[in-house]
């Protein structure tokens, strides 16, 4: 009777998943799979930097929907105790001091080409996939909070509690530290990360991502023709993301 | 003790079908007893830094497999006493690291929404 | 001249059993402390995603540095030849590898996985100036035990200036790399200056110079020897020079600081309006730290081994404070990710972070310094660490 109900629950995920990826097709949503998704058992390449750009003109100011699909996605659980919950997004708002111009954004790991966080790190366990994702390896970080000290985004969290029931796409523990991971696990199957879609499943489309290498990527072709800039471009660290109308 | 671990194997094997095995595990059972730690160790590493992401070795596959429910239908973390993880590695007095991270039960979309 | 007679200082009386055993609790609670953290995570201390290196960290530092320090007592017996500091030696080195372990202990207890320590060891990521760090606090063990080793052996006494001033240069390696933890900061206003560098090591000099003449003083006092008070004096000299140059590498980051328009906020921070860092900064590091000791070292009215050893509390005291600023109040400032907005988001990422240690983080860093004595007094009864009669070493 197990049995069955396994076939059947894998039968009804399997639906529910092509159902999704047809209507995305159907309906023309950006929901894209990447027509260049690798398979499963091919390692990540240095040709791909996956990157994201935010227009923060179609940031909405009380907008979290990505914070949301962050959370949810990665079942960051809270605490009620906001200097130490974890956050791998967070919304920002933001007004200039001498002209008063407002904007809305949302701060998360910056994937720099140089980060210092990997530089800091004593025993590696951070580091920078060759597609351009930083990532901690969790396995081989002591918890030491140096990236933390390091980052200039104040994108890293340490894990302040015990955890249980995490995501088994996402697996996150006690005294370790993290960070937003660009969902390597979605975007490794070509799909987009969580905050990209709950963007525009909440119409405001204010996140592109794709590969900052592929010369014809929507991303790269916006970059090019659409000013943007990264943040703390003084120390050099040549970020993925980047922001326009900052 | 290898018996009560081959008794759980055989009386346990939910969701094997679904992962297209059946009655055996990934790898025959006594290398998988030698070498499991290898075998996780090095996909861990494959899927971690390179984005390999192949199935056969997986943790979540074991956890998938390997997992009892209680009375109610409800899984039983895999690291509890007496289940599969948990009783050899008292027995050979290892601690497992495994679980401080990873969720020791089937996901829930896979374990509630039947 | 004739050899110095060392022996071994064992202690009989119910004080001093008392004492030692007070300090086993301490240490005692310190671990029940650093399990405590470990069992619960972190949010039991008063560390946040804002505060990362809280008061764990600053005993450790305080502790790791003084380690360094310390020893430079040893280095000027055997390197710079004094004579008069050659008795001194021996404990020097002893107190400094003590210093060493307990920093160390309270550092590796604090991590989010001190299970993981073998991970530390066996992976290096060498652009990493903590993984330098742990390097060199390795080898730094074993040099400084070498030393002893040598100093203590006649046979291998010739050596000992050899090992000595390989030491002697370690330790400036060794504390380059503490202050570098901080100086190579590069997103922090805070940090990210290569001035902390030398600043660590002058720090180093005067926290272990003065760990040194209260360990050397109690240790001579209780174990009923004679202690040359001109050759305690003569160290607070040393000690007042080290303050000046202290105060002098502080003088220069700060006016740095006041001269680059992007560091005003921070500097009006530490300076001015930083409450807790401000009164630190001015009242404990400047006035007690700084000020107080070098009149007690430098006006001869107070050359006595009461205000001198009083003198050497104070420095101590300031060091910490020192050290707290730096580490904990160069946290609390927040980063400055868009210069020129006015930043509002839940996470309190651009006001002043609060940071309010707790007990359990306060016992941690306890217990390291009680394991330091604990070590120190475990050592000199087993082995002889402090010279025996003071007079045949004076000529």
């Amino acid at each position: 009777m197990m049995n069955d109900n396994s076939i059947d629950h894998y039968r009804r995920r399997f639906l529910k998943n092509a159902g999704v990826t047809a209507a995305s097709a159907v309906g023309g949503v950006q929901l894209i799979n990447f027509a260049n998704a690798k398979s499963d058992d091919q390692a990540v390449a240095d040709s791909v930097r996956w990157g994201m750009l935010v227009d923060t003109s179609k940031c909405a100011t009380d907008c979290t929907a990505c914070v949301d699909s962050c959370n949810e996605e990665h079942g960051l659980e809270l605490f009620d105790r906001p200097e130490s919950d974890v956050q791998w997004i967070r919304k920002v708002e933001l007004q200039n001091k001498s002209t008063g111009h407002q904007v809305s954004l949302p701060m998360l790991c910056q994937h720099c080409e140089n980060p210092p966080c990997v530089d800091v790190c004593p025993t590696g366990a951070s580091f920078k996939r060759d597609d351009g994702v930083v990532l901690v390896n969790k396995h081989t970080c002591i918890g030491c909070r140096y990236c933390v000290m390091a980052c200039p985004y104040l994108a890293r969290s340490f894990v302040h509690e015990n955890l249980e029931n995490q995501r088994s796409w996402s697996p996150r523990g006690k005294g370790t530290v993290e960070s937003c991971n660009f969902c390597v696990h979605r975007v490794d199957k070509g799909e987009q990360p969580a905050c990209v879609v709950g963007c525009q499943s909440d119409g405001h489309k204010a996140l592109l991502f794709g590969d900052l290498n592929d010369p014809d990527s929507e991303i790269s072709n916006r970059a090019n023709t659409i000013s943007s800039r990264e943040l703390r471009a003084d120390l050099s660290l040549n970020t993925a993301v980047r922001y326009e109308g900052l | 003790m290898i018996c009560m671990t081959s008794e759980l194997v055989t009386a346990n094997n939910t969701g094997n079908i679904a992962l297209g095995i059946d009655d055996q595990c990934v790898e025959p059972t006594d290398y998988m007893r030698r070498y499991h730690m290898d075998v996780l160790l090095h996909q861990r590493d494959e899927t971690v830094l390179k984005g390999i992401r192949t199935k056969k070795h997986s943790l979540v596959g074991c956890i998938n497999c390997h997992t009892k429910q209680d009375g109610h239908g409800q899984n039983i973390p895999i690291n509890d006493e007496g289940q599969f993880c948990e009783s050899c590695h008292t027995y050979a007095a290892v601690k497992i690291d495994c679980f401080q991270c990873h969720r020791s039960t089937p996901d829930i979309e896979v374990a509630n929404d039947e | 001249m004739p050899p110095i007679r060392y022996s071994r200082v064992v202690g009989k009386s119910k004080s001093y059993f008392m004492f030692l055993f007070s300090l086993c609790a301490l240490a005692l609670s310190g671990l029940v402390a650093a399990h405590f953290m470990d069992t619960n995570g972190h949010h039991v201390t008063g560390m946040t995603n804002r505060v990362v290196w809280g008061l764990p960290h600053v005993f450790a530092i305080f502790l790791i540095v003084g380690a360094s320090g310390c020893l430079n007592i040893a280095s000027i017996g055997t390197v710079f030849g004094r004579q008069d500091y050659k008795p001194l030696g021996r404990l020097s080195a002893l107190v400094s590898i003590a210093l060493l372990i307990g920093g160390l202990c309270v550092l590796v207890l604090d991590l989010g996985r001190p299970d993981r320590l073998i991970i530390a060891m066996t992976h290096f990521n060498f652009k990493s100036i903590f993984a330098w760090n742990i390097l060199l606090y390795v080898g730094f063990l074993l040099i400084v035990v070498v030393y002893l080793w040598f100093m203590m052996e006649p046979r291998m006494k010739i050596y000992s200036r050899k090992v000595g001033v390989f030491a002697f240069v370690w330790r400036f390696i060794l504390t380059t790399g503490t202050g570098s933890i901080f100086g190579f900061l590069v997103a922090r206003k805070s940090y990210d200056t290569a001035i902390l560098a030398p600043l660590f090591i002058v720090l180093s000099l005067v926290i272990g110079s003065a760990i040194f003449i209260l360990a050397h003083s109690a240790i001579m006092r209780f174990g009923e020897r004679p202690l040359r008070v001109p050759l305690i004096s003569k160290i607070c000299k040393l000690l007042a020079l080290f303050l000046c140059l202290l105060f002098y590498m502080t003088l220069v980051q700060h006016l740095s600081f006041s001269y680059a328009t992007e560091r005003h906020g921070v500097e009006k921070f530490i300076l001015a309006e930083g409450g807790i860092y401000t009164f630190l900064f001015w009242g404990v590091q400047i006035l007690i730290g700084t000020l107080l000791p070098l009149i007690v070292f430098l006006v001869p009215y107070f050359n006595r081994l009461s205000f001198l050893l009083m003198g050497c509390c104070m420095v101590l005291l300031g060091g910490f404070a020192q050290l707290y600023v730096i580490i904990i109040g160069g946290q609390a400032y927040p980063l400055e990710i868009f210069p020129g907005y006015i930043v509002e988001d839940g996470f309190f990422s651009h006001s002043i972070a609060a940071y309010v240690p707790t007990i359990p983080e306060l016992f941690l860093g306890v217990g390291g310094i009680a394991l330091v004595v604990i070590l120190v007094m475990m050592v000199i009864r087993i082995l002889p660490f402090v010279e025996e009669s003071s007079s045949s070493s004076v000529h």
